[in-house]
């Protein structure tokens, strides 16, 4: 066992990124580099809250989802992304610890703005199309980038990461049922689907963040990469999402919006059109089609409920 | 034809799809009340929680509504979603809105309505679950034996909810208070076999309405004394959901739950 109180603030580093670099665990009682911790801190309330309000645009179609089968598929989809924000929101709640922070806090920096959830979240839902869509290419990207943190180097991030990957396999599972359902059916069903796929396809492209920072002025893939929490770059994941995705998609006659799509042998990528980014800037300061809608709705049913965890808190004390 | 439908006489074949419709329609309804709240319950564990329940509501629902396909009433998707309201014979109760405000705005849903709502409605599943497991119609007795397990978790999630928000702050009991008043105005007909009392209660599908009713005021009373609280008084129905009788919210909520199924209720969704 080594004795960090007996460390200067160098060797302290220098001990913590030695451990990192062999593969070790940090928990959530370890020294920890400051930065690392408020980088852990933004990357885990983000994905937590992010969780927790994509539980909205789905959460639009579960009353309407169209069979028996389909309403409960859809209600226990939802349901576990609620569950993944609370899982998350756990492992966030530990690192704000020494700063005296809890989970009400998180939802007040949700609330003020200051904490923003995933871009992708701020879209908005036209048809149940979109309802399989976000199961099948949403979850699918989330796919991507949730298993290039397996190995995480903060081991309760990726403890909690395990079991949101195996659940999100279902997610992109359920949604590929619903969209081959559409896909084989009636033209206006296909239909629904193409145009599904017209509308999210720049926000998929957009969901694993800009190339780098040059693209939007900021990107937190540098310092995640350095402390070991994620492999890969944004770029790199959203090849990997074309790789996998792009045979799918067109195996269900399906056309993908985007004419200079192709894949460069020489180069080994795929290119294609950038989506726009001043949009996804505009999005990710919380002006994107839903943004506004989605947070008056948590703030909203937020306030409504108040004096339910006023009255549990007086039990408690 | 089944070999149950088979050998059951015309009018045993009516007790028994009667009764069905309102076991189905009930949870089925209850379900889709219950979904409106997923990702706007109070807290994050609670949604989580109620929507495993919603869930389980769902599934007994889709388990009646085979049966009813079973016996050749039509498919058991048409029937949950292509019904008219006058045809329904779910309770009043299971058709309330959640509180003010349409699930695609922002809603003010009332925890207070839906805690008390879901204990009463649940402790009365319940021993309409357990009458069921004796029942002379074999299929039910399976679906009542499925179903048990998953309710008594029901029952104790809501009882638990139902003792600490009646024991917690003046606001939180006031709330409870006024919600339980509002239930009870709907609870008649949550007993009621409707206008096919004799035939359900003559062929031993399931106990009759005065036990269930008593089972239901027995399982209470324990909750109630400890709160001191009077046992609800079950008024007479107004409306009788069971006789097709509704009020404006049920057709609000088959419009919602069925708009994408009836873009094509022959395709494959």
């Amino acid at each position: 066992m080594v004795m960090m109180t007996a460390m200067t603030a160098d060797e302290k580093m220098e001990y913590f990124m030695e451990r990192i670099e062999s593969g070790d665990k940090i928990q959530a009682d370890d020294w920890m580099p400051e930065e690392y911790r408020q980088t852990l801190i933004k990357l885990i309330s983000m994905h937590g809250i992010s969780e927790i309000m994509g539980a909205l645009p789905e959460k639009e179609w579960v009353p309407k989802a169209p069979s028996l089968y389909r309403k409960l598929g859809i209600m226990a989809k939802v349901q576990d992304e609620m569950g993944h924000g609370q899982l998350l929101l756990r492992v966030a709640e530990d690192l704000m610890k020494p700063y005296g922070k809890t989970r009400g806090d998180i939802m007040q920096d949700l609330f003020n703005e200051d904490l923003k959830f995933h871009n992708v979240f701020h879209m908005e839902t036209k048809t149940w199309a979109d309802a399989g869509l976000i199961g099948w290419l949403v979850d699918g990207a989330a796919i991507i980038t949730q298993t290039n943190m397996l190995d995480a180097s903060y081991g309760p991030y990726a403890k909690a990461l395990q079991r949101i990957c195996a659940e999100e396999v279902f997610h992109a599972q359920h949604g590929e049922s619903i969209i081959m359902a559409l896909a084989e059916g009636t033209e206006e069903q296909k239909a629904m689907v193409q145009d599904a796929l017209n509308r999210w396809w720049p926000a998929l492209l957009m969901f694993f963040g800009p190339p780098s920072k040059a693209t939007t002025g900021a990107s937190k893939q540098e310092a995640t990469i350095k402390y070991r929490i994620r492999k890969n770059t944004n770029e790199e994941l959203r090849q990997s999402f074309l790789d996998k995705y792009i045979p799918r998609i067109l195996s269900l006659s399906l056309t993908i919006p985007d004419d200079t799509l192709h894949f460069d042998q020489e180069k080994n990528h795929w290119v294609y059109q950038q989506p726009d980014w001043s949009e996804f800037k505009k999005i990710i300061k919380n002006n994107g089609p839903k943004s506004q809608a989605r947070l008056n709705l948590r703030r909203s049913s937020y306030e409504n409920n108040a004096w339910v965890r006023e009255a549990l808190s007086a039990i408690v004390e | 034809m089944s070999n149950v439908e088979k050998m059951m006489s015309t009018e045993e074949k009516k007790a028994v799809e009667t009764l069905l419709f309102q076991l189905a329609d009930d949870d089925f309804l209850f379900s889709y009340c219950g979904s409106e709240w997923l990702g706007l319950a109070p807290h994050i564990e609670e949604d989580v929680a109620s929507s495993s329940i919603t869930q389980d509501s769902m599934g007994h629902a889709a388990m009646y509504y085979k049966l009813l396909e079973d016996l050749g009433l039509g498919k058991a998707d048409d029937l949950a979603h292509l019904r008219p309201a006058e045809e329904r014979k779910n309770s009043v109760l299971t058709e309330r809105i959640n509180g003010d405000g349409y699930y695609m705005d922002t809603p003010q849903y009332d925890w207070a309505y839906t805690v008390v709502r879901s204990y009463f409605y649940t402790q009365a599943k319940r021993a309409k679950i357990n009458s069921l497991k004796e029942s002379t119609f074999e299929p039910l007795r399976e679906v009542a034996v499925k179903a048990s397990m998953e309710l008594y978790y029901h029952v104790m999630h809501w009882k638990l909810w139902f003792e600490q928000l009646l024991s917690s702050t003046e606001e939180a009991k006031a709330k409870m208070i006024s919600a339980i008043e509002l239930v009870v105005a709907d609870i008649g007909d949550l007993f009621s076999y409707g206008e096919q009392k004799e035939l359900i209660e003559r062929f031993g599908l399931i106990d009759s309405e005065e036990k269930i009713q008593n089972a239901w005021l027995e399982a209470l009373r324990p909750t109630f004394e400890k709160l001191k609280l009077d046992l609800p008084i079950v008024p007479e129905p107004k409306l009788n959901g069971r006789n097709g009788q509704h009020t404006d919210e049920l057709q609000a909520a088959i419009d919602t739950l069925s708009e994408v199924y009836r873009l094509d209720t022959a395709t494959n969704w």
